[in-house]
């Protein structure tokens, strides 16, 4: 928590405590500790001076403010319509079987975390998925497990 | 034997004047010269609601006050876009140039450019060129700050008003209009928002002239357009086509033979069905966003509603009732129907829901939602009931 608190202290200075300061600092502590704790957002609220539903009612509007304990790692996997047609479903089980975790869990050793998301723009490389802020497409199930061997292996 | 599209190759294709030089001899001319140029022009916005660029960039001049901004809407969320993308990572200096010409017509010294979250992957490389276009605007004596502002991920945020919502910290819901940003925008001060595309166009005008622009396209859409093309084609990619062609020729042209339905506008806007490519064109204001997916036999478009409801129901704000509600039950009703738990007739209904949602939802996302609703349930309906 002391942490957290240096880590929003930085951030309102970098960003200021004005209202329009609010997602820029909720990002900033996202790419730090991979989600919004309660605390993080009671922290937000008591620097900007705003009530911390206003902090909550905004961060859980946006897919990439996670409320919820993400790991490490998020992957995000497209589910939209040409991703779909180009065989995302078969992705999406490579995934599963290669992480041990279904949609919307997070691996025991906090390394990753499984979502859909809605069109990457990355439609004509179909199927295609991001993870954190690095992109992968033209998946295929021998690729994922590559992919994904690299992370565990932690060459990535 | 149907026309070929027609390709052109202007937005990509290396300048014989540099960005920056355009934006220099542009700032030699007169401001109201510039606007006439763009008005007469005919070019729309880019990115969906197709209002003609001119006259914003005229109402922008209009408006009193010091403080104005140019905000350059890079949220592309469409599914089946990403022609802003791949116009960010190849031209990306063309766009810049077309916003510093709009800061300095409509006099505005801040400008953002609103990066979906997606493609956060830019933000290095798009940083570099604004560094570069500092010291240009510099040069010619442009006061324009420009940053970069990511967005977090919300598709309703590609309407501007929910845009600017978000940049001032708040949920992304759409604001009642008027007043249109031009008059209260970002803080509440008169903001110009514009598609990348758009801008990207302005500053093609602004170097051939509004004479060579406007030969391209139909009298209603003028100039060339930026498709974004995925699915069933052997030619998946970004393509420069002039506005006015038919589907048919769309089809032959990108479609692997065996096409039997065209996504026109993306998940907002209309499915064509074979029957009809011959009579529907694509360019007459059905399809500014320029996402076309297609469709082969092989396709069931059953998968295809429920995936774009699917989407619908995700990404609705929740803010008025109509949308909220209606994308959710418009999805559980077609769930129902294929499993036999409601009757075929219960389509209708649900078609007359679609329709109240066009017209009682607050903005073009619940709006546009009987667009691709109405045209693959009444034209697949079979697929919808077996
Ligand atoms: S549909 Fe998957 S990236 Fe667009």
């Amino acid at each position: 928590m002391a942490d957290t608190k240096e880590l929003i202290n930085a951030l309102s200075k970098k960003h200021g405590i004005e209202r329009k300061s609010l997602l820029p600092i909720l990002q900033g502590i996202v790419e730090k500790e991979n989600y919004l704790s309660k605390d993080s957002m009671l922290e937000v609220a008591k620097v900007l001076d705003i009530s911390a539903a206003e902090v909550y009612g905004t961060a859980s509007f946006f897919s990439f403010l996670d409320t919820k304990e993400r790991g490490q790692y998020v992957v995000r996997v497209c589910k939209s319509m040409t991703c779909d047609m180009k065989g995302k479903e078969e992705i999406l089980s490579t995934i599963e079987s290669v992480l041990k975790i279904k949609i919307g869990e997070t691996s025991q050793d906090k390394k990753f975390s499984l979502l859909e998301t809605n069109c990457l723009g990355l439609c004509e490389e179909g199927p295609a998925m991001i993870i954190n802020d690095d992109y992968f497409v033209k998946l295929t199930p021998e690729k994922i497990r590559e992919i994904f061997g690299r992370y565990l292996r932690n060459e990535i | 034997m149907t026309q070929k599209p027609k390709k052109v190759d202007i937005i990509f294709s290396p300048y014989s004047v540099a960005p920056y030089q355009i934006l220099k001899d542009t700032m030699k001319r007169s401001k109201e010269e510039v606007i006439a140029e763009l008005v007469s022009s005919g070019l729309r916005g880019r990115g969906g609601a197709g209002f003609p660029t001119g006259m914003k960039w005229k109402f922008a001049t209009e408006q009193k006050g010091s403080v104005k901004y140019v905000i350059c809407n890079a949220d592309e969320g469409e599914p089946g876009t990403f022609k802003d993308r791949k116009l960010l990572m190849s031209v990306p200096r063309k766009v810049i140039s077309g916003m510093a010409i709009c800061a300095w017509v409509t006099g505005s010294t801040e400008g953002f450019i609103y990066l979906r979250r997606e493609y956060k992957y830019l933000v290095n490389d798009l940083q570099k060129e604004i560094d570069i276009f500092k010291q240009h605007s510099k040069e010619v004596g442009l006061n324009f700050n420009l940053q970069i502002f990511l967005g977090a991920g919300a598709y309703v945020c590609g309407e501007e008003t929910a845009l600017i919502e978000s940049m001032e910290g708040k949920r992304g819901e759409p604001r009642n209009k008027p007043p249109y940003p031009i008059q209260d925008g970002f803080l509440g001060k008169p903001t110009v928002v514009n598609n990348v595309e758009t801008f990207a166009s302005a500053s093609m005008v602004c170097r051939i002239g509004a004479t060579e622009y406007k030969k391209f396209g139909t009298a209603d859409q003028r100039g060339s357009k930026l498709f974004s093309i995925s699915g069933d084609s052997p030619k998946e990619g970004v393509f420069e086509l002039e506005l006015g062609m038919s589907v048919e020729a769309f089809a032959n042209e990108f479609g692997d033979g065996d096409t039997k339905a065209v996504q026109v506008g993306g998940v907002a806007g209309f499915c064509v069905p074979r029957k009809d490519f011959a009579k529907a064109i694509i360019g007459d204001g059905n399809t500014t966003g320029g996402s076309t997916m297609i469709f082969n036999s092989s396709r069931s478009m059953y998968r295809v509603l429920h995936n774009y409801l699917d989407f619908y129901a995700e990404e609705s704000c929740g803010q008025c009732t109509p949308c909220r509600i209606g994308c959710q039950q418009l999805l559980k009703g077609i769930e129902a129907v294929k499993k036999g738990e409601k009757p075929a007739e219960y389509l209708d209904q649900l078609l007359k829901l679609s329709e109240s949602m066009r017209l009682t939802s607050k903005c073009g996302l619940g709006q546009s939602v009987t667009n691709s609703f109405s045209s693959i349930v009444t034209n697949f309906r079979e697929e919808m009931i077996f």
